[in-house]
């Protein structure tokens, strides 16, 4: 059997395909033809984010809860996906929260590589339920001091430089306990 | 449910870019399937395509552009999508289409062209993100995967280098492997750990590659494969499921969507202990510490565990639970959907013992692929057996 298996070829056999490299397309050495879209969205929020963009344009967070498996959601839906029900009681939660895990990017968004890191992570918020939280910058740190576990303060625009966006919420930074 | 047996499979080069189209590609890698099995286009009664995002290719529901390339001209034809789950979906569905009965020999082509978008493919990333919440804070991708690094790094109390120690293993498995984008037979965890950080935790050679390319998987019916093979694989068992898209809502240590789909696969499969029943896995790593993810959703081991097991040497290929044999998307590229040719047709390979320089020694009965997709959410398995 094993020796059965040893004649047997070996697969892929080959390996298709032509290799081509940037400097082929920059010099013109392979045929190719151009095209760039242009499209543009305009998206309508709905009734659950719409509130939760106008209260983040009053400084404040909202969450909504599902009174069927109690969760303090947010950011906030019209639906609890799990119960697959209607939420209820909106729910003012604070503008603090906890660290669940964060990254330091080196990266911008079309991954052209910058010198300071952009500090981003997940912030759970204070007041929802456990995990319950969104994605958001962090600021007023040092790269080294950002760390899982640690409690964040919103750090807002002045309100009338809010236009009902998350970018409302300039970043979160480091939060003592007792500070306003 | 009839039973379903592969007889057949193929690929092409993964490079960064390919000069042939998608259409070229998908001939290349399904003419390839076609001669293993010995048989004709006209021989097959059904073509499932596989292909992920079409911002890629930029060409809009390019299953269409790509039906003559899969050999679906003129036969029933369907393209399945699920991000980054595809390259395991598209063998999924192929199953079904056999499965079901309503086609006896049915051939899965998955392809991918991210060399087309330009200058980089991470453009069309960003089109992945919630429009409302997350993209106004002008997110890059592997942003995501960098949390979640992050997150089961420090849950857990993973060192980094053993994170890079998958990196390593995979990169070095795919010495033996034709089609090959990132090879390297010296490659060391020093290096890994002293490349360019990207998103830290994650680093240059944390990540694969993105990639051309693509992959073909021929089924046949029980009632015919005696045609073609004295010797066949069986499909054992297929699973899938998904997570709620609200990523920010769930604890990312642990992806409790593979489990899901791991579960209904094993049941069909009648495993009931994984790490014992199951010879050895493919799951999916675009990047290095999303195998040792996988290996824990796939329950191969304990929450934690993977990167001890990898460490001992456990998931080498001469090891007792060898991961990722093909070199993976670490080594062999990362042309999305046609990952399908390390998750299933390596497995396949890997069983009918035509593996080669790749082949585990023993004797490997039953092999896993898996792959993943969506924002942190999505989960496909498969379990070959022989
Ligand atoms: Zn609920």
């Amino acid at each position: 059997m094993t020796e059965k298996k040893e004649q047997k070829e070996s697969y892929p056999k080959y390996a298709p395909g032509t290799h081509v490299h940037d400097k082929d397309i920059y010099e013109r050495k392979i045929t190719y033809t151009w095209w760039e879209p242009e499209v543009q969205y305009s998206w309508s929020l709905g009734p659950a984010m719409s509130r939760f963009l106008q209260e983040l344009k009053a400084g404040k967070i909202i969450g909504i809860k599902c009174n069927r498996c109690r969760r303090v959601i947010v950011p906030p839906r019209m639906f609890c996906e799990y119960c697959y029900g209607p939420t209820s009681d909106w729910v003012y939660l604070k503008d603090t929260g906890t660290v669940e895990t964060f990254s330091l990017s080196y990266l911008d968004a079309d991954a052209r590589r910058i010198e300071e890191p952009i500090l981003i992570g997940v912030i759970s918020i204070d007041g929802a339920s456990p995990k319950h939280g969104f994605m958001h910058y962090f600021g007023e740190m040092k790269p080294e001091e950002l760390k899982i576990g640690m409690k964040v303060k919103a750090v807002w625009k002045p309100e009338n430089e809010r236009e009902g966006s998350i970018t409302d919420i300039k970043y979160f930074k480091p939060f003592r306990g007792g500070e306003e | 449910m009839k039973d379903v047996a592969v007889i057949g499979a193929g690929m092409t080069l993964f490079r960064r870019r390919l000069k042939e189209t998608g259409k070229e590609l998908s001939f290349l890698a399904a003419k390839m399937a076609l001669e293993e099995a010995g048989i004709q286009k006209s021989d097959l009664d059904m073509v499932v395509m596989g292909s992920a995002p079409d911002a890629f290719d930029g060409i809009h529901m390019k299953g269409e552009n790509l039906i003559d390339g899969a050999a679906a001209a003129g036969k029933p034809y369907v393209r399945v999508f699920n991000g980054g789950g595809t390259g395991v979906f598209a063998p999924i569905a192929g199953w079904w289409h056999v499965a079901s009965g309503v086609a006896d020999i049915v051939m899965v082509v998955c392809e991918e062209k991210m060399g087309s978008c330009y200058p980089h493919p991470q453009t069309a990333f960003r089109h992945i993100w919630d429009p409302i919440i997350d993209r106004p804070l002008n997110p890059n991708l592997i942003w995501l995967f960098a949390m979640e690094m992050n997150r089961y790094m420090t849950v857990y109390n993973i060192k980094k280098e053993d994170i890079a120690r998958v990196a390593v293993k995979n990169k070095r498995n795919a010495v033996g492997h034709p089609c090959a984008q990132l090879a390297d037979p010296n490659i060391t965890i020093d290096d890994v750990l002293n490349s360019e950080v990207m998103a830290w935790p994650v680093q240059r050679l944390d990540v694969s590659p993105p990639s051309d390319g693509a992959s073909a998987l021929i089924y046949c019916s029980k009632d015919k494969v005696h045609q073609f093979t004295d010797d066949p694989i069986w499909v054992d068992g297929v699973g899938w499921g998904i997570d709620s898209t609200m990523w920010t809502n769930r604890d990312l240590c642990f992806p409790r969507y593979v489990a899901t789909a791991a579960k209904m696969a094993y049941k069909m499969a009648g495993i009931t202990n994984p790490p014992k029943d199951i010879d050895f896995a493919e799951p999916y790593d675009p990047f290095d510490y999303k195998e040792l993810h996988h290996m824990e959703g796939l329950l191969l081991c304990k929450k934690g565990e993977a990167p001890i097991l990898t460490r001992e040497g456990v998931t080498q290929r001469d090891g007792d639970l060898p991961i990722c044999p093909s070199g993976g998307l670490l080594g062999v590229g990362n042309p999305i959907a046609a990952t399908m040719g390390q998750k299933v047709c390596e497995v396949y390979w890997q069983l009918a013992g035509k593996a080669g320089k790749r082949q585990i020694p023993g004797d490997p009965r039953v092999g896993v692929g898996q792959a993943w997709g969506d924002i942190m959410q999505m989960a496909t398995v498969i379990v070959l057996r022989r």
